[in-house]
């Protein structure tokens, strides 16, 4: 018979093991610190990437959006600074989605779960929406005690405009989001007054609902319930990673600050109340740790007040841990011990071959994509033989082909090409509409960032012998009679003898 | 019955009452919210047969229909494209060939219309059938492959009896109606043959050149090289709408082609035809006014 053992389970009566854990609410307390000054900075800048990149302007021309940063859906167009994808390159975007993920790789193994405890969204808002209750409802205890007492004006009045608050922070959260696929400008006026799309509204809606929901009722268990990331990461973390520990051998054994023989842990529980994820970092590590760091200045603050050294709690590798715990083991608490155990640490090795295979992978990406975006085609050529007729009889008896040329041009020029058939002697091209230059080549004009179409036909006279298939090639050259494109097409012929 | 429900010992949760061999059931109420979204439900249900048509031969009391759906959205997408079929409407042909924004939107337009109403007889891509179907993209027209011919042609058709300037070209049964003997059929045949320089009968042709000359040289001209004023077919070229070989030459001889064609004009909008005809003219054989 297998049990079931799970965190946070407990059983309950008749000793049945309960699959569901009752949600324990998390108060976090407001701490102060390097890391925390760290923490917000991130805050600052993510938020304003985030608020204020749709209202970067780029100009582009006429015709074309001058949003910086655009996902033109309408049009499918990506914009990007000087950059622009077109639907057929959305390799791109996969590249930079490898990249990103690569790099997160990179970065989880030599710092530990950064991303999760700086960067990610689903930090960064529920930071802002815990800042937003703090400055509402107080701090910790205030809110404890205040959720624990009964319905009151204040109490009313304050969660009222907490939760209105949140939704005016998930309102300009959704909006941005769609400022990303419109013009923000003219979204910015066009939602408010009911102008929008039905599409617009109800992306916009569902960014500010999520927003809301994650960031203010959600908020920690998203991370340990919903996010794949924590369940996988430890593939990435080794005894080199740095992450967030308590540093037992120096803490241990914990108790009251003036009891004798007793560790550097006041067990005061100042990091427990200060994770946003309601943990103790002192059980070790754990999956629900988003490595955010706010327990260490927690730690160092009652450290400084207790005038003990700080970094009791701080960004560890398990290896040093390891060994300070080797070094320290059967000492005495006290001042020795200490030193014992942070003399036994070695520097952090960040080269080792994680590392190192992380890096050149993603050096190895970025190359690629790097090369593969200098080397891409500003203008492409694609040529459409038509299927009916496949071929045409004249009345002379000759023979003719038609093909649809379409030329996508990336850039804002508007080159005229001149079209030249690469063709065994006697074949005969016209293309409709298209003026011809001196040598009598058609000259066919690009549009600027777009798309033109132009019909070509293909002629052979009569009385010339042809194979069933006769490859032939499209080229098209520049003023300076540099070839840009080149394309290869067939033209068919009826089998001989057949009418 | 009781009026105090049972309560079950080891539980204490009430029963309901019911028991087999001995075990007892477990009340086990519906939540609530399940509950109340059930009766919603009903009420949703009953609204809804109220106001929309539901039942049968009821119309409900919104008079939502399907039907007068699609018309709408149909009447909508005709507004939306109205401004540019009017520019179209406006336009000359040749207007429309050069401009190219009309010229796109024409050949956008012309594409799908030829699907709808052209593409059952003249091919998907104009390449015509055997049979007396023309292809389109050939350099070969009958009537004429101007932008204006062949806007006329679309518009009027071919032999259509509503339409009084349909085209209308009656060539003889020579053999059916006793013009020519069968010989007679047999050398003009030959001689048609010769025009594009494939007779087997020397003798016969020259016998036919004669009899070519005084019955079919009014219309399909001395050389055989057709009228377009007549829709007489070229009869010297490597085109031939009914067939090129001598068989299929003695029988149009001998009892007659009367291919026929719609008279559009009765059955689409004039932006359409224009449309049309700006496509058909860019399928490979369009020529100059």
């Amino acid at each position: 018979m297998g049990r079931v053992a799970l965190p946070r389970a407990k059983p309950e009566g008749s000793g049945n093991v309960s699959l569901y854990a009752a949600h324990q609410k998390v108060y976090p307390k407001a701490v102060r610190g390097p890391v925390r000054r760290f923490k917000w900075a991130m805050l600052a800048a993510c938020l304003a990437l985030y608020y204020l990149l749709p209202w970067l302007r780029w100009d582009r021309g006429p015709g074309l959006p001058n949003q910086a940063v655009l996902v033109d859906v309408a049009n499918a167009r990506i914009f990007l600074f000087s950059i622009e994808i077109w639907p057929q390159e959305i390799y791109f975007l996969t590249g930079a989605l490898v990249l990103a993920a690569i790099g997160l790789f990179a970065v989880t193994s030599l710092f530990g779960r950064v991303w999760c405890g700086f960067a990610c969204p689903q930090t960064v808002w529920t930071d802002l929406f815990l800042l937003v209750e703090r400055w509402i409802e107080g701090d910790r205890n205030t809110r404890i005690k205040r959720d624990a007492a009964p319905i009151s004006r204040d109490k009313a009045l304050r969660k009222a405009l907490k939760h209105a608050a949140w939704i005016v922070i998930a309102a300009a959260t959704g909006g941005a989001f769609v400022f990303y696929f419109q013009d923000a400008r003219q979204g910015v006026v066009a939602i408010p007054t009911g102008s929008a799309s039905l599409e617009t509204y109800v992306f916009f809606a569902l960014f500010t609902g999520t927003t809301y929901l994650l960031a203010g009722w959600a908020r920690e268990q998203v991370c340990t319930y919903m996010c794949p990331w924590p369940r996988f990461q430890a593939a990435m973390l080794d005894e080199q990673s740095l992450v967030v520990t308590y540093r037992g051998w120096r803490g241990e054994p914990r108790g009251k600050a003036r009891a004798a023989g007793i560790g550097d842990c006041v067990d005061c529980r100042a990091c427990l109340h200060a994770c946003p994820t309601g943990i103790d970092i002192r059980d070790g590590q754990q999956m629900e740790c988003i490595g955010c760091g706010l327990c260490i200045d927690a730690c160092d603050e009652v450290m400084h007040k207790l005038q003990r050294p700080p970094g009791l709690v701080a960004f560890e590798t398990l290896a040093n841990l390891a060994a300070s715990d080797a070094a320290t083991m059967g000492m005495p608490p006290g001042p020795v011990r200490q030193l014992c155990g942070m003399k036994a640490r070695a520097p952090v090795r960040f080269a080792r071959p994680r590392s190192v295979m992380y890096a050149g992978v993603l050096g190895l990406v970025a190359a690629v994509m790097l090369g593969a975006f200098l080397m891409r085609e500003t203008a492409t050529l694609s040529v459409l033989r038509d299927r009916a007729p496949l071929y045409v009889r004249l009345s002379d008896g000759g023979i003719r082909n038609g093909y649809t040329l379409k030329l996508a041009n990336r850039r804002l020029a508007e080159p005229a090409l001149a079209l030249e058939l690469v063709a065994p002697p006697g074949f005969q091209l016209l293309v409709q509409e298209a003026p011809l230059d001196e040598a009598g080549h058609p000259r066919l004009r690009l549009a600027p960032d777009g798309t033109t179409e132009w019909r070509a036909l293909v002629s052979l006279p009569p009385g010339r012998p042809v194979a069933a298939s006769t490859p032939l090639r499209f080229r098209l050259r520049d003023a300076a009679g540099r070839v840009q494109l080149d394309e290869s097409s067939v033209f068919l012929a009826p089998e001989r003898g057949s009418p | 019955m009781a009026s105090t429900p049972e309560k079950d010992a080891v539980s204490g949760r009430e029963t309901t009452g019911h028991e087999w061999d001995g075990i007892r059931e477990l009340n086990t109420p519906l939540p609530r919210w399940w509950l109340y979204s059930f009766y919603a439900c009903i009420a949703f249900a009953a609204l809804w047969v109220v106001l929309y048509p539901a039942l049968p031969f009821s119309t409900g009391l919104t008079g939502w229909t399907a039907r007068g759906s699609i018309g709408e959205e149909l009447a909508r997408h005709a507004a939306e494209q109205e401004p540019r079929l009017a520019a179209i409407r406006e336009a000359t042909l040749e207007e429309i060939r050069s401009e190219p924004a009309l010229r796109a939107y024409a050949m956008a337009g012309g594409r799908v219309a030829f699907g709808n109403n052209c593409a059952a007889c003249h091919g998907a891509g104009g390449q015509g059938a055997p049979g007396g179907f023309p292809s389109l993209a050939d350099d070969d027209w009958l009537w004429g492959g101007s932008l204006s011919a062949i806007e006329a042609t679309i518009r009027h058709g071919i032999r259509t009896p509503e339409d009084d300037q349909a085209r209308t070209s009656m060539m003889p049964r020579f053999l059916a109606d006793g013009m020519l003997k069968a010989s007679q059929v047999n050398d003009v045949a030959e001689h048609v043959l010769d025009l594009s320089g494939r007779a087997t009968d020397r003798a016969a042709a020259a016998r036919g050149a004669a009899l070519f000359a005084e019955n079919c040289a009014a219309c399909h001209g001395d050389r055989g090289t057709g009228n377009r004023e007549m829709g007489a077919p070229n009869l010297a070229d490597q085109v031939w709408l009914y067939g090129g070989d001598k068989r299929a030459i003695v029988q149009s001889i001998a009892y007659a082609r009367v291919g026929v064609m719609p008279a559009w004009g009765q059955r689409l909008d004039t932006a359409v035809i224009k449309m049309l005809a700006v496509y058909v003219h860019a399928l490979g054989g369009g020529e100059a006014e």
